[in-house]
């Protein structure tokens, strides 16, 4: 079986079975969120998509991956997709693979988001364990009809719940709920938002950067070529005081990080995360992303002469 | 010898809105993709376009690495919905070959 056709399956398997592309437990994708009194649901949520909930957990299972020899992995394969549909073998394989300090990392923005809606005067709601993740991956790798049930699940919960506005985290979720879903799902008719361009709606208030600091942004191409939101995260950094480098290829011509392959062809995508990691640091040594995904894979590409930092934590 | 299937543009369009016959293959795409395809969206297009499954099965990979960061489409001259039209084939891929 080939590389590619197992991801599908597992995907498939997830998705249909636990809802998510890597499912976690309810008590790990919402300990976030814990101590910060967020209201359970209400017209107005955040809605994470548990995207930067699961990236320490995909970091623990590709180290997990690479510690098996390629001999066994044929074997191994068919053995995860025969269990998968019975015990959790993706939350499973990451058990003790986990680092303490990148989960903190990404529950950190999170948390930093919240604090930067609150000075903005906005008090979101949060589904908690009812909160699904979007159903990226499955949409676009062509997995359509497990997307397309999903989509119902989801329209389901949030109408459940009397939800009104969704403020999304991240571009790949914002992409799904704002133009995909209303296309594929009858009656999903929310109101949907980014953090940023709701930040820069309310005024962009209290936003605080490191002082004397250069950074170089990262656009993230679903955030530039689909949803057109180029301008607020410079809106933000500028507010904070920071002060901003453009790579070559910025704004609607930015260039992937290469995340999207990661799940297939990971060579490749580290490939492409390295050319862009030069592109950038040639302006600045500390870049600025805007996605989990283009986070994770920025961050796995660079040298230790520089850093990649979530736009939440660097205002 | 490539084997033609005429029906195969039919049955790829019941998946989404696939626009490919509008290329024209200028390259635009081709050069500015960063993953450097080996087989350029142009070519996976005129496969699907000509009905070569044998072909277009052989571009199985590319049809995978391809990021949909849509940096060839925002600079094709004949808006060509690329990412939209790969997504496609990917759906026309997993029902057909895959059967997932
Ligand atoms: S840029 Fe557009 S018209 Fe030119 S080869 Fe690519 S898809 Fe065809
Ligand atoms: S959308 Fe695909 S074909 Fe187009 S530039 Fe990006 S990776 Fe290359």
């Amino acid at each position: 079986m080939n590389q590619k056709i197992a991801v599908l399956t597992l995907l498939s398997q997830n998705i249909q079975k636990r809802k998510s592309a890597l499912p976690l437990p309810g008590f790990i994708h919402t300990r976030w969120a814990k101590g910060l009194g967020l209201k359970r649901g209400g017209e107005t949520i955040l809605y994470t998509g548990q995207m930067y909930q699961i990236v320490p957990y995909l970091l623990a299972l590709q180290r997990r991956q690479r510690g098996i020899p390629s001999r066994f992995s044929e074997k191994l394969i068919r053995i995860i997709l025969l269990i998968n549909p019975v015990i959790n073998v993706s939350f499973l394989g990451t058990i003790g693979a986990v680092k303490r300090e990148e989960r903190d990392y990404y529950f950190g923005v999170l948390k930093k988001i919240v604090a930067h809606l609150r000075q903005n005067g906005i008090e979101p709601g949060y589904l908690y364990e009812k909160e699904l993740y979007a159903g990226t991956l499955a949409h676009d790798l062509g997995l359509e009809r497990v997307f397309k049930e999903h989509t119902r699940r989801l329209l389901e919960t949030f109408k459940k719940d009397g939800v009104k506005t969704i403020i999304t985290v991240d571009p790949h979720s914002t992409d799904m709920l704002k133009r995909v879903y209303p296309k594929a799902v009858k009656g999903f008719d929310f109101e949907v938002k980014s953090y940023l361009e709701l930040l820069v709606e309310k005024g962009a208030k209290g936003l605080k950067a490191k002082k004397d600091e250069e950074v170089v942004i990262h656009d993230s191409c679903v955030y530039a070529r689909y949803l057109d939101v180029i301008e607020a995260p410079r809106r933000l950094l500028k507010r904070a005081g920071a002060r901003i480098r453009e790579p070559r290829f910025s704004g609607e011509i930015t260039h992937c990080c290469g995340g999207p392959a990661e799940s297939i062809f990971p060579e490749k995508a580290r490939e492409v995360a390295k050319n862009r990691v030069d592109e950038l640091t040639k302006e600045a040594k500390t870049i600025v992303t805007m996605c989990p995904i283009c986070h994770l894979n920025l961050k796995e590409a660079c040298g230790s002469g520089a850093r990649v930092e979530d736009l939440a934590l660097c205002v | 010898m490539i084997r033609v299937n005429p029906q195969l543009k039919k049955e790829i369009e019941r998946y989404g809105d696939f626009n490919a016959n509008q290329c024209f293959s200028c390259g635009t795409c081709t050069a500015l993709c960063p993953m450097g395809l080996k087989i350029l969206p142009r070519e996976i297009f005129r496969f699907s376009l000509l009905g070569s499954e044998e072909k277009l099965k052989e571009a199985e990979d590319a049809i995978y690495s391809c990021l949909l960061c849509r940096m060839c489409e925002a600079n094709c001259p004949q808006g060509v919905k690329i990412s939209e039209n790969i997504r496609i084939l990917r759906t026309y891929f997993t029902e057909r070959f895959f059967k997932i």
